[in-house]
């Protein structure tokens, strides 16, 4: 059985150091060692060596990291602008909340290095409204690197100069979507922008723009220490490293758990979540946040956590919020959460997703109260269809392919509902 | 009506927050936050004040608002309650939370105690699944709940026994 030693692991190695989001600690375990080594390097290098790394982003697109920083224009003239996305907000995923309160220099130190990599000179870090208490660690944090010379002009007796500026979201889950949170950043609504152009060429305020998720940036300090090779040699074919998983749901141990790319799901859930509640038969499994198609118990067995496996599997590794469902709990109901939430989150823009969102509640919802037909399983499924590929960005496909992937994995607990008119799991509400 | 006006401080802060930026314009966000820490929510009137300091047009301020959540359009009570019921929250007990806040507060989802203390909120995952069921508190997360914690929470605010967040939240992280 693969399986991550503890001595091996990359992003939670320290997590056991007390006072880790102190500047001082952090420097006594090593901290700002790999910023120096970077500023040591030409960027280019530093570009390279990602490249070498495989890392693939974290956020739950999977985007080449060092391809994406190769993109960026060199000579727009423009400033270049580095997005730190810690909007965090996909169902499911709390990994990058427990980086930021736990180890917030090593983010900052990820930034600092990816910045220069690309040449920029300006680094926000976009947080969800909700997560203060994350936010007001960073900010001392920020603050802590400022004035031990990590931060601000000049850094470790460099050129380089970076500000790095905490950003607080107020409450959007579209802000996760890179261009989302590039209007909301510039003090819009939160609604994307159609692609081309791509931020790193034109993003915030029409400058070249890098957007990296929390647990990306996180990676790259050990990456510049260790090399390219030494990550790669990690992971599988195609995706290269190690990964946090959140898991959470009817698990004994739920929470967040670093695992190398290509071990088993079942052990995952058996070995660090400690296996089913109450012995309880699993039903499902949402592996990659609410957004990935569920998986059957069946299809768990043979599951591996790398893209390759997830995709043979009609779904995705996503942000790795990995949701686990037993048997006894109605999954209709937990369906109409999910139909509610995109609903509710959609921006609006889009008549597809604006309209398609609410159907798809609307039908969902009928089912599990009762009021569902047959013929309401084809319409989910038509209206799931027409939703895919033709909106601006994915939130209309992030809504449409789960419920899709439930409706067709498990038709016999909606049809249940269906015949019965009514929830076989009896309603609470 | 007196003049809307942040305070001596709060300008201060003002100063401090739109330097950070390239333009006013994005500065918006946490102006609306400190605007909101002033005065509790987001009236039309404060979105004047911020907009003329920012130099935006008021549309642009009121529409920017109204998108996000978090920023309060109409007052809430002393403790807003935030209860999240997605997927993972809804398996571990979210909906008996909810029948807590009817039974001791007759609250249901968007609505305020006569009293002014409690607003209740049904929200999206707040990233904190994996210590469901969870409610935010103003602020503040209370994770792991359940019926009887919830209700104890409850009952202690009510009497404006506020330290019972504090021991609530504690440890829960460390
Ligand atoms: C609807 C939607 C929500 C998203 N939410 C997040 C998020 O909360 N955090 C995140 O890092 N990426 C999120 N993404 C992905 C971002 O658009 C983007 O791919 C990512 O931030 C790039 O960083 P990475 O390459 O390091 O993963 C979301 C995408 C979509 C379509
Ligand atoms: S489902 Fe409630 S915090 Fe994520």
């Amino acid at each position: 059985m693969k399986r991550l030693d503890p001595s091996r692991r990359i992003l939670l190695a320290d997590m056991e150091t007390k006072g880790l989001a102190d500047c001082k600690v952090f420097e006594s375990r090593g901290g700002y060692q790999a910023l120096k080594k970077a500023l040591s390097m030409p960027p280019k290098d530093i570009i390279e060596t990602v490249k070498k790394s495989g890392l693939r982003g974290r956020g739950g697109a999977g985007f080449p990291t060092g391809n994406k920083w190769g993109f960026v224009p060199q000579n727009s003239g423009k400033p270049i602008f580095l997005l730190c996305n810690a909007d965090e907000s996909e169902p499911g995923t709390f990994k990058d909340r427990l980086l930021m309160e736990k180890n917030p220099h090593r983010l900052i130190e990820g930034i600092a290095i990816s910045s220069f990599a690309v040449n920029s000179h300006k680094a926000y870090i976009y947080i969800r409204g909700e997560y203060a208490k994350a936010a007001s660690i960073l900010e001392r944090a920020v603050e802590q690197a400022y004035s031990a010379g990590y931060l601000g002009k000049r850094i470790l007796g460099s050129s380089f100069d970076l500000e790095l500026v905490v950003h607080r979201g107020a409450g959007a889950y579209i802000c996760g979507e890179e261009t989302g949170l590039i209007s909301s950043l510039e003090g819009k609504k939160g609604q994307p922008k159609l692609k081309p152009p791509f931020p790193a060429v034109s993003g915030f305020l029409g400058c070249p723009t890098v957007v990296n998720n929390v647990e990306t940036l996180f990676t790259v300090p050990w990456i510049v220490e260790h090399g390219g090779e030494k990550y790669a040699a990690y992971g599988t074919e195609q995706s290269k490293g190690t990964k946090l998983f959140s898991i959470s749901g009817w698990v004994n141990k739920p929470g967040v758990y670093e695992e190398e790319l290509g071990a088993s799901l079942k052990d995952f859930i058996e070995y660090y979540a400690g296996g089913m509640k109450g012995g309880a038969k699993l039903k499902a499994v949402i592996p990659g946040g609410s957004s990935t198609p569920p998986l059957t118990a069946e299809e768990v067995e043979k599951a591996t956590l790398d893209m390759e496996s997830m995709a043979k599997l009609g779904t995705f590794l996503g942000s790795g919020g990995i949701i686990v469902i037993p048997d006894q709990l109605c999954l209709v109901k937990l369906v109409e959460r999910i139909a509610e939430f995109y609903w509710d989150e959609s921006c609006g823009q889009c008549t597809p997703c604006r309209e398609g969102t609410g159907w798809l509640y609307k039908m969902v919802a009928s089912i599990e109260h009762g009021n569902g037909k047959e013929v309401t399983l084809e319409d989910i499924k038509k209206t799931g269809r027409n939703m895919m590929g033709v909106t601006i960005c994915p939130l209309s496909d992030a809504a449409a392919m789960p419920i899709l992937g439930f409706v067709q994995k498990f038709p016999d607990e909606f049809l249940e509902h269906i015949r019965a008119k009514r929830c076989p799991y009896g309603e609470t509400h | 009506m007196s003049s809307t006006e942040f305070t001596a401080d709060r300008k201060e802060r003002f100063k401090t927050i739109v330097a950070k930026y390239e333009q006013p314009s994005c500065a918006l966000l946490p102006v609306l936050y400190l605007a909101q820490e002033q005065w509790g929510y987001l009236s039309s009137s404060v979105l004047e004040y911020v907009a003329g300091l920012l130099g935006l047009p008021v549309a642009h301020v009121a529409s920017t608002a109204s998108f996000y959540v978090m920023l309060k359009k109409k007052p809430t009570g002393k403790y807003w309650l935030q209860l999240c019921n997605n997927v993972s929250c809804t398996m571990l007990g979210s909906e008996e939370l909810l029948a807590v806040c009817k039974e001791e507060l007759g609250l249901e989802p968007n609505q305020t105690t006569g009293d002014g203390l409690f607003t209740l909120s049904c929200v999206q995952c707040l990233g904190s699944c994996g210590t469901a069921p969870v409610v935010q508190i103003n602020d503040d997360y209370v994770e792991n709940l359940n019926p009887s914690l919830f209700r104890k929470l409850l009952q202690r605010l009510k009497v404006g026994d506020e330290s019972v967040i504090g021991e609530m939240t504690k440890e829960m992280h460390s």
